[in-house]
Parts: structure tokens; sequence; C-alpha cells
């Protein structure tokens, strides 16, 4: 019998004020950009400001979310023994750079620091160095499953007995030489588009973003826990007319079917070229269940699904699904089973599974 | 636990040899890999060594029939060692039983990104590169190059040790059941990213890397890719499957002492290794022969046989770096050296650290340095990385 996965504690810093664990999504942030940036804590009363000063945004980020997620597991951070992260690009301003003052000085005058903190495994690092946790540390880096690579990294670690508190998050910062690139393939809008007018934009591209997403997973549940991770599954490619069959096949291997299913969160981001495969789901096997979406909010990015697992939590502890995420009317008396949908650019396709416990 | 995790195919290239039998050879002939740098264009040249592997871009697309730049040179070598080493396995349909591909690397397509960095805006003929950015992006196309569909296939990026960790992974989906086969590695090619990055922190040799040896003075950069094909029980047997070695341990853990140096002592290398023994449940003495991360640094090698002694309690079994042949080949060389550890069981023979000539002061530690032919039934292979993350694998000779 394997043990169970519980999520103990929740953290998250985004393009909402989701920093606060007491409050959910009453206080939306509208935006009108083609970028979002996070809506910064107050890193002051998490981190030392001489600390503060050296470290990258993606590290200052998930420190702080780290630390609500610690705090409301209610754990000292000495029990954590793995570390586990997923991040698209790490921290990717200090990569730039780093690139460019090789390019701009001719490979002269270069100092360390921008190397160092440009290694994409330096967020689990810090975080280890500075809780002193010696135990697994891994870093995943695949795009956008990193952040589900890191999960079911945790699940298994947990199941197999391999590790009993985990700290297991995603991450991404958005910077400059990333957004004008990637405006140049189309892979973000060109025009601004509203927060609740993403999924009529039109348009191709999404509008990117950052964030940090981190939680406590146990086998233990602790007194505050609401919810239960399940199962969690990843492709590496699918065709939109195999997305259905695949996530039927995944309830099947978990004993359930659709019917089981209170609500799907998915990860429409208003690209007009890649939504459809949302679409397949929303009006097929999932079209009389509730459903909910949230790019609109947090923006897309590597591990923006860190933010929908956010909300599953959410929604599973406060028994309440913001009118803000609806993307349909169907009505639940009680969330209990929640379905993840997520895929970017019709590649690296997840579904994950969370049950209230 | 029962014999270990099934490997029945393996793939290499790196700076001694284009494919696993031409790395054999090199490593019992003395034939090294390390030479000036010709392929990147970098101020530094004249004040470093690498381990280049020989062919050329345009060589190496030609050789998988791809089209001119298209690709960061880390996929060319992923697509060409993978395709070794599903080949070696016999592999006729990769999707007939549930396969997967985890690869570590830490530069992904940072070659062209650095090349083409400005030049974005104005040649929209080099913008395929763009995504070649993420990490992900070179195992993702490694994946479909080796036809994967539908697959579980991800990236681990865990500087020097993400290979090895990679293949730790691998192990653990087959162990729980949840994948049939799964292609393990890692890979990685020189970049100015990776050269200037590592001349900031000063621990580049302007000569051939010596492994342990007293007057060391850092390592040389390398670029390879490796991967190994880990099978279940059930499908070895089902098919009859020609088994090359078993991977028995491994062991995960982190130093937490800063983010670039190892620990004095190399506690999270003693933990890692105390792990693997663990999980393949034996004995330190156990060992016959350990592949040493022994990456040249001062830091590196002092701090690693420290742990040795440490985790040996004072006998260490013979024990040789293979860095003096390859170079460091950072997110690939736990995979290199995870192939050269088969080898070194398949074929009985201890591979020789180069290049050694004056112990260290601080222990009395000597690798093997001429070639060795010793009956081997368990070698352990240390990969050490930024971050303080370090892996142990232990693997096992084929009943």
């Amino acid at each position: 019998m394997t043990r169970p996965v519980y999520i103990n504690g929740i953290g998250s810093v985004s393009a909402q004020k989701t920093f606060d664990n007491a409050s959910f999504l009453e206080d939306i942030t509208h935006h009108s950009d083609t970028v979002l940036n996070v809506i910064s804590p107050d890193y002051k009363t998490h981190i030392p400001p001489a600390a503060a000063r050296r470290m990258a945004k993606g590290i200052k980020m998930s420190m702080v979310s780290t630390k609500i997620a610690l705090q409301e597991a209610d754990l000292e951070e000495n029990k954590i023994d793995a570390i586990i992260v997923g991040t698209g690009l790490g921290c990717i301003g200090d990569s730039e750079k780093f690139v460019m003052d090789i390019i701009d000085n001719n490979e002269q005058y270069l100092t360390p620091t921008r190397f160092i903190q440009s290694s994409h495994n330096t967020v689990a690092g810090q975080i280890a160095l500075g809780m002193g946790c010696k135990g697994y540390n891994f870093t995943y880096v695949h795009s956008a499953i990193s952040f589900e690579s890191a999960i079911l990294d945790a699940k298994m670690q947990l199941e197999n007995k391999e590790a009993d508190y985990i700290l297991v998050g995603g991450v991404d910062e958005l910077v400059n030489h990333h957004i004008d690139t990637h405006r140049l393939i189309g892979h973000i809008k060109q025009e601004p588009v509203e927060t609740m007018a993403v999924l009529k934009s039109g348009t191709k591209g999404a509008i990117f973003s950052e964030g940090a997403h981190f939680f406590v997973l146990s086998s233990e549940k602790s007194p505050s826990c609401h919810v239960e991770l399940v199962a969690v599954k990843t492709f590496n490619n699918l065709s939109k007319n195999q997305v259905s069959g695949k996530a039927q096949t995944f309830l099947e291997e978990n004993n359930l079917t659709s019917d089981s299913i209170d609500l799907v969160i998915l990860g429409y981001n208003g690209d007009i070229e890649f939504d459809d495969y949302y679409d397949e789901l929303a009006n097929g096997l999932f079209s009389n269940t509730a459903q909910v979406y949230y790019k609109h909010l947090c923006g897309e990015f590597d591990t923006a699904s860190g933010f929908a697992f956010w909300l599953g939590n959410k929604i599973i502890r406060h028994q309440d699904i913001p009118e803000v995420l609806r993307l349909n009317s169907v009505e639940i008396s009680e969330p209990k089973t929640i379905l993840i949908y997520n895929q970017y650019r019709g590649e690296n396709h997840s579904f994950t599974l969370l049950r209230k416990c | 636990m029962g014999a270990g995790v099934a490997i029945t195919g393996m793939g290499i290239i790196s700076a001694i040899g284009d494919n696993v039998s031409e790395n054999y050879k090199s490593l019992i002939s003395g034939k090294i890999g390390i030479g000036k740098i010709t392929q990147i264009d970098t101020v530094h040249k004249d004040e470093i060594m690498v381990g280049e592997i020989k062919d050329v871009n345009p060589s190496l697309e030609k050789r998988l029939k791809f089209h001119e730049n298209q690709n960061s040179r880390t996929v060319l070598i992923g697509c060409i060692a993978a395709q070794e080493a599903v080949e070696q396995a016999g592999i006729s349909d990769i999707n007939d039983v549930r396969t997967g591909f985890i690869s570590g690397t830490t530069v992904g397509g940072m070659d062209k990104s650095e090349q083409y960095f400005y030049d974005y805006f104005d040649r929209p003929d080099v913008r395929q590169h763009i995504t070649g950015l993420h990490a992900g992006d070179s195992t993702k196309k490694i994946a479909n190059h080796i036809g994967l569909k539908e697959s579980f296939v991800t990236t681990i990026s865990t500087a020097c040790s993400s290979a090895a960790n990679a293949i730790m992974l691998g192990a653990r989906m087959i162990k729980s059941g949840q994948l049939d086969r799964v292609i393990v590695g890692g890979t990685d090619s020189l970049s100015k990213f990776t050269i200037n990055g590592f001349k900031t922190l000063m621990i580049l040799s302007d000569t051939y890397n010596t492994p342990f040896d007293d007057e060391r003075k850092g390592l040389n950069l390398g670029e390879a890719a490796a991967y190994l094909v880990l099978e279940s029980d059930a499908i070895v047997d089902k098919e009859n499957k020609n088994v090359l070695g078993y991977l028995k341990g491994y062991g995960n853990a982190n130093d937490a002492y800063h983010q670039t140096a190892s620990s004095d002592h190399g506690d999270g290398a003693v933990l890692a290794m105390q792990k693997a023994l663990e999980v393949a449940e034996m004995d330190p003495s156990e060992i016959d022969y350990v592949n040493a991360h022994g990456t040249a640094t001062p830091n590196n090698d002092l701090s690693e046989g420290r742990a040795l002694i440490r985790l040996f309690d004072g006998k260490v079994p013979e024990f040789s770096s293979t860095k003096a042949f390859t170079g460091h080949t950072l997110a690939a060389a736990g995979g290199v050296e995870a192939v050269y550890s088969i080898l070194a069981l398949q074929n009985d023979v201890i591979f020789p650290n180069l290049n050694y000539k004056t112990q260290m002061k601080e222990f009395d530690l000597s690798p093997v340095t001429e070639v060795k032919k010793k009956p081997l039934t368990t070698v352990l292979s240390n990969s050490f990385g930024f971050g303080g993350n370090c892996s142990t694998l232990i693997f096992s000779k084929a009943k």
C-alpha cells in the first residue's frame, strides 16, 4: 500500500495578490498589457535586506513563497528532507545579463555572480543552503511540465518512503530580452488585452508573466490540511483529438470517471492557435462539469500551472469558486475532486488530480 | 532488492570518440581528447584547453540528415548518442511499451542563444533558435528524433550532476512501475557562456587537467552526450534482452555548504554515497572500483578524496577519474561516466587516471594510473555540481 500524499502548505507569489493566504482572490488586479509582473510581497519582512539585494528575483519570489507554505503547514524548516523545484528558465535575468556582458565586453571584466545565479538549480540550491537541508535536491527544467515533473517526483518520494516532508515548487521570472525575442516570434501578443477579455482576444500568442508557487507535501496530514494529491501525468505531445481519450484513461487509472470530477481547471491563455486543446474537454467530456480558467489572472509562463495547483487547493479549502474564474455556470455545492489540465502550444500536456481530504 | 534495474543499451559521443566502441578504444589506449579550442572563437583560446567533439556542426547535421543550422549542438550530439543507445538495445518500435526519456543539460541551446543574441531582431533566418534557450527544448528535439510519442519526457538541470540524476529518476520510475523502459543521460555542448563562467570562477586549467594530483590547476571543460536504456525485468524477460549491466543503487544529497564550492569534508558526497549503498543493500567493502567525479579543481578533489576516506573508513578501493580523457562534460558527465563504468564491468578493466604525478599533501590516496585488468563486480560513480548537488550511482555486472 503506497502512502497518501497530502498538501499541507501552499504559497504563491503571482501577478495577483496571492501572497496572503487569509484571503482568496477577493481583490483582483486588472491588467491591460501583453506582459505582467508579479505583485511583489514585502520582501523585507521575509528576507534580510542585505541578502535580498544580491538575490535574483526568482530566488526572492521562491523564498517568500516557501516561507508562506511552511507557515501554513506549521512546519519548522529543518523538518524538510527534500527540495524539488521546477523552472522553465531558472534565474534567466542573470543568464541574459551574463550573455550581454560576454558580448558587450568581448569576454572581459566578467564577475562570477551572474554566472552562478544563472545555473538552473540555483533556486533549489539557495533554499537548501538557507535551510541547511542536506536531503534530496532536484531541479526540473522542462517547459510547461517543469512544475508537474517536480510534483510527480515528490509524490514518488513520499509513496516510496524516500522522504517525509518535501518542499516542492515552480518558479519563473520575466525579463526583457526574453520578452522581446518571444514577441518577435509571435508567442507574446502584439496588442494589450484587458484581464477579463483574454479569452475573447481573437489573436495569436499569450500574455507572458512570472511567479513562484511552493508547496509542502507529506504523507503526514497536518491539522490545517484539506487536500490530497491523487495523481499527476504528463505527455510530451498529444494531438487535439487525443486529449479527451487521454483524460479518460487518466481518470480510469485512478478508478474515476468524468462524472466523479466536480471541477476542471483549464489553462486557457487566449491564444487562438492553441486554446482549442482546452475546448476538447470543455465542450466534450466535461461540458456538464463546472469549469474555471486562470491565466487571465496570472498570465502564461512555464510554471503557470503552479498557479492552477494553488487555485485547486484554495477552492477546496475555501469551498468557494470566485466568479472571476468561471467559464460556465454549472453549480456545485461542494467542490471535492478537481482535475487540472494544462498544455503549452500543443506540447507538454499534464493532468493533475486533487481531492478533498 | 533484486538485481537492480537492467541496462540494455548505451550510446555516447565525446572528445574521445563518436560511439561506445571508439570511447572504449581511447580509454584503454590512453588516447586523450584534450586540446586547444577550435570550434568556438573565444579570446581565451590560448589560455584554456578543452575536450571538443571533433566533428563540426555541419558534419553532425549531415550524419543525422538534419537541415543546416536548425538545432543547437547540444541537440545534435544528444541525438547521436540517444540513437546509438536505442539501436544497441535492439528497440524496433520505441512506443511499443511505456517508454520515457529523461535528459540532463545545463546549457541547452545556449551555444546558439549567445551567437544570435542581438541578431534575432534583424535576422528572421535564425529565429528558430529563440525557443532553444529553454533547456527542455533540447530534450524535446531528441525525444522527437528517437520517435517518442505521447510519453513521459522531462529535463533535469542540477549542474554537473544532471545526467546522474536523470539516470536515478529513470531507475526510480521503472522500479515504481510507472515506466517499462526509459532512456536516460545527458548532453551539453561547449559554449562561450560556460567557458567564461568557469573562467570567472578561476577553476579552469591552462594545461591538461590532472585529477587528484597535488599540483592540479583546475578543470578542462568538455562536451559530450551519453545515454543509457533502462528496462524493466518484465521486458527483459519477455524479449530475452541482452543485459549490459545493472544499476543497483543511487543516492542524492545536498552539501548545503556553498553555492559553488564543496565542503572541506565532503558531507554531501558522503551522504550521497551512503544512500546509494543503502539502496543497493551493499557494504562499502563490496565496491571494486570508484569512477570519481575528480574534476581536478583544488576544491573538488580534496573534498571528494576526504569523502571517500570517510565512507570507506580509510580503505578506499581502487579509483580513477576519467576527466583527463574527456574534460569535464558538465551535465553529461554522469552519463559519460555511467557508460565508462559499464564498460569497466563488461571488460574487467579499470581506466587510468592520466596526468597524475604527485600525491596530494592532505591524504594518502593515489588513483590507478595505468590500464589495469581486474575482475570487477561493482563500480561506484560520483557526480557533484553547483548548488551543492551530490549524486552517486552504483553499477553491477550483468549476470
